[in-house]
């Protein structure tokens, strides 16, 4: 701490002299010039990383989740537009991008250590995964699927009845976002048990017997709260 | 007499007899044969080179009316009235349960799956969809607009029952 600190008095020290030796304008001119050097090889670097080719140069992603897109369709359809992989799991806009790209080190992390370098590794994590985009994409109102799809533009008349339906009841008002009844719409869907769908009443609404939470301590409650089971507590 | 002139000929006349009648009997075997050859009939499906391309007609669309159907005969499994492309139907994740499924039938408004189909092979109700009745495709269809490659003359039991036509 105290080297530390000694060196940052010493940097100080030379940064706050004038400069002797160099002009004011080669250290100004200079200083845009590399400026605008670095500014442009981090934003190109940014946008390689942003492709479909980077994110398939990995076997990881190539042979799970970019094999799976392949028969859905975001990857083909009667329109000819294609989302590709950042369309969707890299936010557009630049803070939240650099957010992302800072979070996607975990992901350098995991491929240097192989943690889904097979199939079977790669199923197993799976739940996990598709828990944390769902998670990403709920907390921004599926920010990426509204980036081309909005709930403004759409016409309902061209939609099924039961689909205008479905949209007009939790799109529109705002209750639901697209995330919560579309999920695994362009990868295969880990083990959905315990996952309900958007579409399930809220917990609150359900008034039905099955939604109990433990019959059994209800019903001890009630023969406890009558004369018989008050006067024979704990007979089975 | 000239069978007299030439004893040698009269010799041979009765095998030379024999050999022609036998020739002439696995000639006519011969010709009845290849009438009735099994021929190489132009295959009913497929290429006629095994390996070949065939030319493949357009998908047809799936009917998406929502509207549900008398079923043809009581054990018919009802068929699906809306798209189900894309749907996954797998042992992780099963789409159509996710609206016919009893808990999910108030929120999605869809048709809860019979009772038949909470039952196990012994008839054993269960509190789900049993196994053996999970992968619904293997009963349900979806329809299409294609039109049947043959004709059919399938009648409604209760017309011919009651002798009407």
């Amino acid at each position: 701490m105290k080297r530390l600190k000694e060196w940052l008095i010493w940097f100080w020290r030379i940064a706050s002299r004038p400069s002797t030796h160099l002009s004011l304008g080669v250290l100004a001119l200079g200083g845009f010039i590399c400026g605008v050097m670095f500014w442009g090889a981090f934003n190109t670097a940014l946008e390689i990383t942003n492709t479909e080719k980077f994110c398939t140069s990995c076997h990881e992603m190539r042979s799970n989740v970019f094999e799976e897109l392949q028969h859905t369709p975001h990857f083909s359809n009667r329109s000819g537009v294609r989302a590709s992989c950042p369309d969707c799991h890299v936010p557009h806009n630049w803070t939240d991008k650099i957010a992302r790209k800072m979070q996607a080190s975990k992901e350098v992390w995991g491929k240097i250590f192989g943690t889904i370098d097979t199939r079977q590794k790669f199923l197993n994590h799976r739940l996990e995964l598709a828990k944390h985009e769902w998670a990403r994409l709920k907390a921004n109102d599926s920010l990426e699927c509204r980036n081309c799809h909005s709930s403004v533009a759409m016409d309902f008349t061209k939609q099924t009845r039961r689909a205008a339906d479905i949209h007009g009841k939790f799109l529109v008002t705002g209750e639901k976002t697209c995330i919560d009844c579309h999920k695994g719409i362009a990868h295969e869907l880990p083990d959905m048990t315990g996952v309900e769908p958007g579409w399930r009443e809220p917990p609150e609404l359900r008034q039905r017997q099955s939604q109990r939470e433990d019959p059994r301590a209800e019903l001890v409650r009630y023969l406890q709260s009558t004369a018989v089971g008050a006067t024979a507590p704990g007979r089975p | 007499m000239r069978g007299q002139d030439r004893p040698g000929l009269k010799k041979i006349r009765a095998p030379l007899a024999g050999a022609l009648l036998g020739g002439l009997l696995v000639f006519a075997c011969g010709a009845i044969y290849a009438q009735n050859a099994p021929q190489i009939v132009p295959r009913v499906t497929g290429a006629a080179a095994p390996m070949g391309d065939v030319p493949a007609p357009p998908l047809a669309r799936p009917v998406i009316d929502d509207k549900r159907l008398m079923r043809n005969y009581p054990e018919q499994p009802p068929i699906i009235p809306h798209s189900i492309d894309n749907y996954q139907l797998t042992v992780k994740t099963n789409r159509c349960l996710d609206c016919h499924r009893r808990q999910f039938t108030e929120g999605s408004g869809a048709p809860m799956i019979s009772v038949t189909h909470f039952m196990d092979r012994n008839g054993q109700v269960l509190a789900d969809v049993t196994p053996r009745r999970y992968f619904c495709t293997a009963c349900h269809v979806q329809q299409t607009d294609a039109q049947p490659l043959v004709p059919t003359t399938f009648e409604d039991m209760l017309v011919v029952g009651s002798g009407k036509k």
